[in-house]
């Protein structure tokens, strides 16, 4: 399979950057987005051209380091992948492919198709963690928790941090990140001592660096691991209550 | 943005139901605009609650519109430099997309609406005091009905995404945590926007054939 490459191109954060085109020749079916990439900067590197720079880090879709826009989506046209495990096979012969970074101004782009995403950091230092006891270990089952609520926050958790909800988003709002990052710890006992404070300091912290919902629900589409609004709608609701009650001065349950 | 709505839903709704007495005749249309005015008279006096509620949907027009501005700026500045590809959207809808200009579409066809119906100065057989016959002066015009059917297209459209929002933004009934209550909000959102802006457009349609006048 031969392809053309549109790929935006960026020497460093100040630079304007453009796109290049290159062509992609020889791609096999089974090799994975990246893996496409890596053949076309062995040519470059052979070449004595600068390769194209991006993220990459386990390559089985677990990491979230990898994310391109391809062709106007995130993370390419398969639902629920990453750019990693989006194979060759979704496109076909001759056709051009368009790759550009995540496009936001808390995502800025360090070089190539390489962002920053240390936002991301700041909303999970800022409240993403359980107070833990010190001691001896607790029995793994001490604390009984409903299946229901076991299942709803692994989803949550299954957010890998890639970016893609923001890069989706017409708003550039982390919604859908900070949603996750919340009900992984909010839906479970161990959860619920910071409930309250996590949910406030972890909105605001988001609120200083992305855009804000407007409900397009892009995100969920986007996102490699599927996860739903429905955690958007949670953390709207427990951010309500802490205000309405002012909560996390109380220290309330 | 929710909680205005909300209370501009209920606004739009009571309007809707208040304006379907126009088929019911004149007298029964304009003892209904009058029996506004008089709202808990003697208690308060004359146009008392009327301009309460007036002065309250003043106030959720301007947090309205304060808000959705607010939103505007901070989403613009979230992405300084846009895409430089052609974007490849997947679940954002048209209603979803236009609300911007639907709503400036509905907040410019409300001062039209005013100086048409309230005010009097767009309709130059203005009587004060007999809205059926203002109203059918004024939808008898085509060009109006035409604008009237428009803006309320617009307001439909606005409707279906914004009361489907209000759950989404309030934090409520969404399909992992009310499984049994997901489909209502869609299934609210169309109904509402359909019942408000449908009905709504009867009204012109009745003028422009006769049903109503």
């Amino acid at each position: 399979m031969n392809l053309t490459l549109k790929v935006w191109r960026q020497s460093g954060p100040t630079d304007p950057g453009h796109f290049e085109t290159y062509e992609a020749t020889d791609v096999k079916d089974e090799m994975s987005f990246l893996e496409m990439l890596d053949l076309v900067n062995e040519n470059l590197i052979a070449d004595g051209h600068e390769p194209i720079t991006f993220d990459s880090d386990c390559r089985e879709g677990i990491c979230g380091t990898c994310g391109l826009m391809i062709n106007g989506q995130a993370h390419g046209p398969q639902k629920g992948t990453t750019t990693c495990q989006l194979h060759m096979r979704k496109f076909h012969d001759g056709e051009t492919v368009t790759i550009e970074p995540w496009r936001a101004a808390a995502f800025p782009v360090l070089k190539d198709l390489m962002v920053d995403r240390s936002a991301f950091d700041a909303i999970i230092q800022s409240g993403g963690f359980i107070t833990a006891d010190t001691g001896g270990p607790r029995d793994a089952n001490e604390i009984l928790i409903p299946k229901i609520a076991v299942d709803s926050a692994m989803d949550a958790a299954a957010c890998i941090g890639c970016g893609a909800c923001v890069a989706a988003c017409p708003n550039g709002a982390a919604q859908l990140f900070t949603s996750a990052k919340l009900a992984h710890l909010n839906l479970l006992p161990q959860g619920q001592a910071e409930r309250w404070k996590r949910t406030e300091d972890m909105v605001e912290t988001m609120e200083m660096f992305f855009g804000s919902c407007t409900n397009y629900g892009e995100c969920q589409e986007a996102c490699p691991k599927e996860i739903p609004i429905d955690f958007i709608a949670m953390m709207n609701r427990d951010f309500l209550k802490s205000k309405l009650k002012n909560r996390k001065l109380q220290g309330q349950r | 943005m929710a909680l205005t709505g909300i209370m501009l839903m209920g606004f739009v709704l009571f309007h809707m139901i208040g304006n379907l007495k126009m088929y019911l005749g004149a007298e029964d249309f304009n003892h209904y605009a009058e029996f506004l005015r008089q709202l808990l008279v003697p208690i308060i006096p004359p146009t008392g609650v009327l301009w309460i509620l007036r002065l309250g949907l003043i106030g959720a027009f301007a947090l309205h519109i304060q808000s959705a501005y607010a939103l505007t700026r901070i989403n613009h500045k979230a992405r300084p430099v846009n895409y430089k590809s052609p974007r490849d959207y997947v679940a954002v809808n048209w209603a979803a997309r236009t609300m911007r200009w639907s709503g400036i579409i509905v907040g410019l066809f409300l001062l039209w609406h005013l100086a048409d119906l309230t005010w009097g100065w767009a309709n130059p057989a203005f009587v004060d005091g007999n809205p059926y016959a203002n109203v059918v002066t004024s939808l008898s015009r085509a060009p109006i009905a035409a604008l009237y059917i428009l803006a309320n297209l617009a307001l439909g459209f606005h409707l279906y995404h914004g009361a489907w929002s209000i759950f989404q933004s309030l934090g409520s009934m969404s399909a992992r945590f009310n499984p049994r209550h997901n489909p209502l909000r869609r299934g609210f959102a169309a109904g509402f926007a359909i019942l408000v802006a449908g009905v709504n457009i009867t009204f012109p349609i009745a003028v422009l054939t006769g049903v109503v006048g």
